[in-house]
């Protein structure tokens, strides 16, 4: 009978074949030019593009070059074009995939070989320019580490935790149009870490502050609000709101300082 | 510790760009509704010109009344625009990179930037020489007159490309800037997201489907009196006894 095959459990049915093109280029060997390389493997239960890519580099080509630690979408260095998006490899299955796959390395971030790219640069160079850390009050000795903190009211740290889920993935980034036109452009993933500080009641940083950091075109108005970055947010932060949120602010802030109202007495 | 001050202008040209923009949509949909009173009767789009020439008020029609209007939305206009095209890609390689970008993202708000980009861009062309008509020909306008014109002028095809690029620029541009500022109370961003997609796509079809219609029937009386031109419509109730 014709139908056998349709007819089966799930589970006996053939395994599909995955076809997946990467594309390679190693910048430490620039005579050889940017290339497709494509390895076919059988697809397992539970598959991961993880599991994949690491069976391709066993038993196929030792020389593929990604990146993984975590496994486990919490240590964001697994992030890469997964078939035209940013996504962690660990966190996609490739029963979500069809069987054509095409990666490739995450854009904006230098490019150390393959699908490795070295995000972490990128993230620092941004926390310092938004100096993404509480900026408390210190003493004349320095911060005074004996003190017990204040309390936090449930809902407040709740609030500070949700934003700060970010992994530093970068996937928000690369999938943002302003970023991939303009490298100065500190993206979502930057204006999300200041909401996150504008929350904290421990930053003594106010509105006036954060409008030097990021109130221009290069910052919160930069933003075209193409919603790449929210749409591919592997940890499904709410960039959206937070971007438009720290718009308002910024806007006020900007706003009022005509008269000089908001310029803080340093 | 002293600080450079940053300069407060980007968030005064951030709010403007979305404020000038607003307001330019606001505009362009009670044009809509206006221009198609024709739907109803010549009549009907008889008076509301005659309204906003102050003809009620001013027992008279002061067709100036209506390129002071028009200079204050060309002036809007240029504003905005201005505004807008710093977002523009500034150089073929921003436009390569923007491009790529887009078509390997298939992404939906991805793209419907790239139509305001577009929808804008062509604006620039098609509104001007209609601005330009309203302004130096403010009396130009009634169900005779615009009939001629979009017939016997050939003015159509013009109107044609605007319609679509502005209605879909209007509607687009209001859903993105619902987006960007963010709306009280919209927790749930995703439903948020749906639901303006909804509104917005809903009011647009409206406003392009009342444009187009409206169009067709100043081409069919612009047909019908096509021997005729220059003639102006007057209304049965008010014939004869109120010429000047
Ligand atoms: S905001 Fe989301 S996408 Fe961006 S770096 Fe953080 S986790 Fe990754
Ligand atoms: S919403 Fe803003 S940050 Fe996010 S992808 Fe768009 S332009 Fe980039
Ligand atoms: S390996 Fe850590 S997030 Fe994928």
């Amino acid at each position: 009978m014709n139908d056998a095959a349709a007819d089966m459990p799930a589970e006996t049915q053939p395994p599909r074949r995955l076809r997946i093109s990467v594309l390679r280029y190693n910048p430490a060997e620039p005579e050889r030019a940017p290339r497709l390389q494509t390895y076919e493997l059988e697809e397992a239960d539970g598959m991961t593009l993880f599991i994949a890519l690491n069976e391709i580099r066993e038993i196929q080509d030792p020389s593929l070059q990604f990146d993984f630690v975590c496994r486990a979408g919490i240590c964001g260095s697994c992030a890469m074009v997964i078939n035209g998006r940013p996504g962690l490899a660990c966190r996609t299955l490739t029963t979500q995939l069809p069987t054509k796959i095409a990666l490739a390395p995450l854009p904006v971030f230098e490019l150390i070989g393959d699908l490795s790219v070295n995000t972490g640069k990128w993230m620092r160079a941004m926390s310092e320019r938004v100096e993404t850390w509480v900026h408390a009050q210190e003493t004349a000795q320095g911060a005074d580490l004996d003190r017990a903190e204040a309390r936090m009211e449930p809902e407040q740290a709740e609030a500070i935790y949700e934003l700060d889920r970010c992994i530093e993935c970068g996937c928000c980034v690369a999938a943002c149009g302003t970023a991939r036109m303009r490298e100065d452009f500190v993206g979502a993933v930057a204006i999300n870490k200041l909401a996150r500080f504008r929350l904290d009641p421990r930053d003594l940083r106010d509105d006036g502050d954060f409008y030097e950091l990021i109130g221009d075109d290069d910052g919160v108005f930069g933003c075209m609000t193409l919603l790449g970055c929210d749409d591919v947010c592997p940890k499904d932060l709410p960039l959206m709101t937070q971007l438009a949120y720290m718009r308002r602010k910024m806007a006020a802030a900007g706003w009022r300082g005509a008269d000089g109202a908001a310029a803080t007495p340093d | 510790m002293s600080r450079l001050r940053r300069s407060r202008l980007p968030a005064r040209l951030d709010v403007t760009q979305t404020l000038s923009g607003v307001a330019l949509a606001l505009f362009i949909w009670g044009h809509t509704l206006f221009v198609s009173s024709i739907l109803i009767s010549k009549d009907a789009m008889w008076t509301v010109t005659r309204m906003f020439e102050g003809y009620f008020i001013l027992g008279r029609p002061l067709p100036v009344l209506v390129s002071i209007a028009v200079a204050v939305v060309w002036a809007l206009l240029l504003v905005h625009a201005l505004l807008a095209l710093r977002k523009f890609p500034a150089s073929y390689r921003q436009y390569r990179a923007f491009r790529e970008h887009r078509q390997a993202m298939r992404h939906a708000d991805t793209h419907l930037w790239w139509w305001q980009v577009v929808t804008g861009f062509a604006m620039f062309f098609l509104a001007s020489p209609h601005l330009y008509k309203m302004l130096t020909q403010p009396a130009a306008i009634g169900p005779y007159a615009s009939g001629d014109d979009v017939w016997s002028g050939a003015w159509w095809p013009l109107y044609l490309l605007l319609a679509f690029s502005v209605q879909l620029h209007a509607g687009i541009g209001v859903y993105r800037a619902a987006l960007k500022w963010g709306l009280p109370g919209g927790g749930d961003g995703a439903r948020t997201r749906r639901r303006l997609r909804v509104l917005f796509g809903g009011i647009t079809a409206v406003m392009l489907a009342l444009g187009l219609l409206s169009l067709a029937t100043y081409l069919r009386i612009g047909y019908e009196h096509r021997d005729r031109v220059g003639e102006r419509y007057v209304p049965a109730s008010v014939a004869a006894p109120e010429q000047p």
